[in-house]
């Protein structure tokens, strides 16, 4: 089994917030290129990396999509010294107060996000939860210095250094959705000793926490036959309903509701009890949340999936994962994609799909 | 058929068949995502006719049908391809939890009051397991909890003692079985099932002026998916969604004081087939508006303006897609849609049939070669 | 230009009904366009220019305005919004209907004083006093009805947004005629409808014309009034270079190509957030395989007012940095 731990780790700390994953993007073509047989470039930034099948034309291909964007702040305005920000991605302003972040201006600089005391803020934001709008960002430059290095539109992202926690778990920021990334790479990895039938294209896309463009847009120029989408979802922690969370270390959750075709969800299923990979049951009455909303719906549409690594305390600086759940997604996409032959496609179907599901609680 | 002597046109009429057919299609449990149980029956009724008339059916990658009732081989000059869509999916529910012994917690699919949800019997899948959303009796409430809604959260579906091969993610659908009160029609999910009936006749009348395109589109309540992909697929030069829309047209308690009028009826019972000129969704084209209003005037079939706002069908994807898509919604009046029981005029449904057909035949083959 | 801006913003054309002020832009694009077209969404679509990379350019020419719902029995009209129109600009503002009818808006009593009334509790006034007076039925739309207002350096009106953006594109295509050498890229001006509703008309466009960049006009908010958003944008510094709204982040490889050119040719300009508000540009950044997208704004005060104000040197800069942009070739 690869270590995926410093991989991970090393994948938490490269900044690329979306609208702006240059940096993580270059990362990936370096890591992936051994693993790959082409690599290119979408038009608006996203990755994919083709790894060729045996069929022969016109060759199936399934689209594995991970987004490599991440949420952080923008600067709106340099004032009197400090900063005042905007979100980039969706954010829960109550754990931003005294989080150390990464000013990216002019050079990269460390800055504080404070909360103003209540007698400099509106009665209306005194008392409860300061907005977004009131929060500070603090360089200890002096005003001059500040706006010669900073400017609205520069970003800004967590400067929290992953931890290894017990239990074999990691937390830190961007676990949302680094985390999918290394099971993608581990995934590539694992294929590289197995023959292949389909066509692979694996797909680091961008701005996936804000427009969905890089999903959108990539399923539109590759137009796979299948798609896959891998992402985080909720990790079961106090406090959190159990019905709507998944424990660490309990292996992927398997996604299931209208965003998701039945055949796929029954084919990983079954073949993750046949290979003992432990799973989980993700259900979702309406949409999921991920790339899947848009592969679903481009051009003609497509069959998709979703597969999710559990992950506590979602977008906040101390995101948690458990490394097997990271492995065991990346390896059961492996084995999916591995007995994928030119018959698959005359056994997906609706009408036997529509009987009653069997999915374990 | 009805023959209309005024023009000569052998309008579609609603008889015991389509009555049957409707009923069929309201008692099936299709909620977003799992269209399956009326999947079938629009597959069990087109099947002889579109191969009889050598069209075709397919399904596609989200579920939809796609039918294609080719033009007539005498249609001289070029003709138009006209996309039809009515989404076969209703607002339901999901399982999402099981707390043994029957009972589960559940989430809503598509929008649903959820004060319309206590006290309700309702079926779970395609078997139609029956079971009830309780609640409290009365006589153990405390005082002031009666004034409050009782949140999701709070609400269980119960089946009974044994689960009876019920799981998480089945979905499930309220129980009213479909019933003819004298002019009208109660039932659940006629909000579109009416549009889904309407559309299978149409194709077994398909008109031969036109390639008919009808779309049975999938997942419309969470957010008009299916007829996107579908709208993609066909290609069209022109599309109609067929729906069912709200009536407001209940007494209000400032009824009788003077000056008072209700302005947000949105539709009336018994006024006949909603033209919509605006949704929330879609701004209507106005070339198909016109050619709508005026089949509708030449051939005295009566017809009302939907009131602009709000809502939205499956034509606000239809019309973005590719180039752009010119496209309007007709609908069925339906008073208390999305709740456990709707209540329609089989008068305005008829009319709706009659309306569209006729608008289809009489469709003017260079409608959409002045510019919007 | 003023004379253009002032014919522009004074015609009536709201979202879905923009018949109108298309064909007095077609009339003005006419000499400097190769090839004019309308798309099924009633998009005005000009080329200029053949081979090359190929440009999409968006200004939108819906604005803002109203739907009847309802004639009462009196002749008072109830209505909704097409597009974003706030209840605080209505109470006691004038509209003209397409079919050439005014009236004025204003609204019930206030049971809560104090709150936005919702649109429900506003109507307009035609002066009937019946029914049958009214020649209005439901479905008719209408739009704002203030004239234009020259104040020497700043201009205001009614549907700045976003005619100000439709007079610079023209008046881009204008140059891009007279002063030569011609640009060598293929250049789509679109001037495109409902964008007010949800960017509609740009979807549609942006998938006609399958552009390898895109770049939409509209204006922005600033933060130069008092007590204002918080907002580095201000009138006369210059036309914004958006980094971000709430719809979307530019395309950085397209804001880094708009801030060079600007800084090479010495033109002033501003860096815009803005955190309310999305352009055309979002649409064409999420179509068919993806594209390059950004937005030249032109700072205005009081959006989605009857009084939008915009700089008139910030609306030529803009012109000149345009200009700049499209003549020479472009690499990201």
């Amino acid at each position: 089994m690869t270590d995926l731990l410093p991989y991970l780790k090393e994948l938490m700390t490269v900044p690329g917030l979306s609208g702006y994953e240059t940096p993580i993007r270059q990362m990936l073509e370096e890591r992936w290129t051994p693993l790959t047989d082409h690599l290119s470039v979408s038009r608006i930034g996203s990755l994919h990396g083709l790894k060729r099948g045996s069929l022969p034309e016109p060759k199936p291909s399934i689209l594995l999509s991970a987004h490599m964007d991440i949420i952080g702040l923008m600067v709106t305005k340099v004032t009197q010294g400090f900063l005042r920000v905007t979100e980039v991605g969706g954010l829960d302003p109550r754990v931003l107060p005294g989080q150390l972040v990464i000013v990216h201006g002019r050079q990269d600089l460390p800055g504080l996000i404070v909360q103003p005391p209540p007698r400099l803020l509106p009665s209306h934001a005194q008392n409860g939860p300061v907005p977004l709008e009131y929060l500070l960002v603090d360089t200890g430059l002096a005003e001059a210095e500040l706006s010669r290095l900073v400017r609205s539109g520069d970003l800004i992202s967590f400067a929290q250094p992953p931890l290894e926690t017990g239990g074999e778990t990691l937390t830190g920021p961007y676990l949302d959705n680094r985390a999918s990334i290394a099971a993608l790479t581990h995934c590539l990895e694992e294929l590289q000793h197995r023959p292949l039938a389909w066509d692979v294209w694996a797909v680091a896309t961008v701005q996936e926490e804000e427009t969905l463009a890089g999903a959108a847009t990539s399923a539109f120029q590759l137009r796979p036959t299948l798609a896959v989408a891998l992402d985080v979802t909720f990790g079961a922690s106090p406090g959190s309903p159990s019905y709507r969370t998944h424990p660490l270390g309990k292996g992927p959750a398997l996604g299931w509701g209208p965003n998701i075709h039945p055949y796929l969800f029954n084919s990983f299923k079954k073949l993750a009890e046949q290979l003992e990979i432990p799973y989980q049951t993700e259900v979702m009455p309406r949409m999921s949340g991920t790339d899947a909303i848009a592969l679903q719906i481009t051009a003609q549409g497509i069959p998709t999936m979703v597969l999710s690594i559990p992950v506590r305390y979602m977008h906040t600086p101390v995101e948690m994962v458990a490394i097997k759940d990271v492995h065991r997604a990346g390896r059961l996409l492996a084995e999916f994609i591995a007995q994928l032959g030119p018959d698959f496609m005359d056994t997906i179907s609706w009408e036997e799909s529509s009987a009653q599901p069997a999915i374990e609680a | 058929m009805k023959d209309h002597t005024r023009t000569g046109l052998d309008l579609p009429q609603v008889g015991e068949e389509q009555l049957i057919l409707l009923e069929r299609l309201c008692n099936a449990c299709a909620v977003s995502g799992d269209e399956g149980e009326v999947r079938a029956i629009v597959l069990d009724e087109l099947q002889e006719p579109v191969r009889h008339k050598g069209g075709s059916i397919k399904i596609d990658a989200m579920g939809n049908v796609l039918v294609v009732c080719p033009a007539s081989q005498s249609q001289v000059g070029p003709y138009l391809k006209v996309m039809l869509a009515a989404h076969m999916d209703e607002v339901g529910f999901m399982l999402i939890s099981d707390e043994e012994k029957g009972i589960f917690r559940f989430d809503i699919v598509g929008g649903i009051d959820q004060r319309a949800l206590v006290g309700k019997s309702i079926l779970v899948g395609r078997e139609h397991i029956p079971g009830v959303i309780g609640a409290n009796p009365i006589h153990l409430t405390k005082p002031n909890e009666t004034s409050q809604s009782i949140s999701l959260d709070n609400l269980r579906i119960d089946l009974g003692a044994e689960n009876k091969g019920v799981k998480i993610g089945d979905r499930a659908t309220f129980a009213t079985r479909f019933t003819r009160l004298g002019p009208s029609l109660r039932a659940k999910a006629l909000d579109n099932r009416l549009g889904v009936a309407t559309l299978i006749e149409l194709v077994k009348h398909s008109p031969n002026n036109i390639e008919l395109q009808a779309a049975f589109t999938v997942q419309e309540e969470v957010g008009l998916r299916g007829a996107r992909v579908a709208a993609y697929t066909f290609d069209p030069h022109l599309a109609i969604a067929i729906d069912s829309t709200p009536a407001y047209d209940l007494p209000h308690w400032d009824d009788g004081e003077p000056g008072w009028e209700n302005a947000v009826y949105n539709t009336r019972l018994g006024a006949g087939p909603a033209i919509y000129l605006s949704d929330s969704s879609t701004i209507s084209d106005p070339r198909l508006i016109h050619h709508m209003v005026q089949t509708a005037e030449t051939l005295g079939i009566p017809y009302q303006f939907r009131q602009p706002g709000g809502g939205g069908t499956d034509a606000g994807s239809i019309h973005k897609q590719r180039a752009g898509i010119p496209s309007l919604s007709v609908s069925v009046p339906g008073r208390y849609p999305h709740t456990a029981a709707s209540l329609a005029r089989i008068s305005d449904w008829e009319h709706t049939l009659a309306l569209l057909y006729a608008a289809l035949v009489k469709l003017p083959s260079d409608i959409i070669s002045v510019d919007r | 230009m003023k004379s253009l801006i002032k014919k522009l913003v004074e015609t009536a054309a709201p979202s879905g009904y923009e018949a109108p002020v298309r064909e007095l832009i077609r009339a003005e694009i006419e000499p400097y366009a190769d090839e004019i077209r309308v798309d099924p969404m009633g998009n005005l679509i000009a080329r200029k220019g053949q081979g090359g990379q190929k440009i999409m350019l968006s200004a939108h020419m819906d604005e803002i305005g109203v739907m009847v719902t309802h004639v009462d029995e009196n002749g008072f009209i109830r209505f909704i919004s097409l597009g974003g129109v706030n209840p605080l600009t209505c109470i006691g503002t004038r509209v003209r209907f397409l079919n050439g009818q005014a009236g004025v808006i204003h609204m019930e009593r206030l049971d809560e004083p104090g709150r936005v009334p919702p649109l429900e509790k506003l109507f307009i006034d035609v002066g009937a006093t019946s029914k049958e007076q009214v020649l209005l039925r439901i479905g008719d739309a209408g739009v704002f009805e203030t004239p234009f207002l020259d104040l020497g350096d700043r201009l205001v009106s009614k549907a700045m947004d976003d005619r100000i953006a439709v007079a610079v594109l023209v008046e881009t295509m204008r140059k891009l005629s007279q002063d030569g050498p011609a640009s060598p890229h293929e250049l789509y001006f679109v001037f495109s409808v409902q964008e007010e509703v949800g960017l509609r008309g740009a979807t549609t466009a942006a998938f006609g014309v399958d552009p390898d960049l895109g770049l939409a006009v509209d204006v922005t908010r600033t933060g130069d009034t008092p007590r204002s958003i918080k907002m580095e944008v201000a009138l006369g510094k210059g036309p914004a270079i958006k980094v971000r709204d709430s719809g979307m982040l530019a395309d950085p490889r397209v804001v880094n190509w708009m801030v060079q050119k600007a800084e090479e040719k010495n033109l002033p300009y501003q860096l815009e957030v803005l955190e309310a508000g999305t352009t055309d540009a979002r649409a064409m950044q999420i179509s068919r395989a993806g594209v390059p997208a950004g937005c030249l704004s032109i700072p205005c005060r009081y959006i989605h007012s009857p009084s939008e104000t915009v700089d008139y040197s910030d609306v030529q800069n803009a012109v000149d940095l345009l200009v700049e942009l499209l003549k020479d070739s472009i690499r990201l």
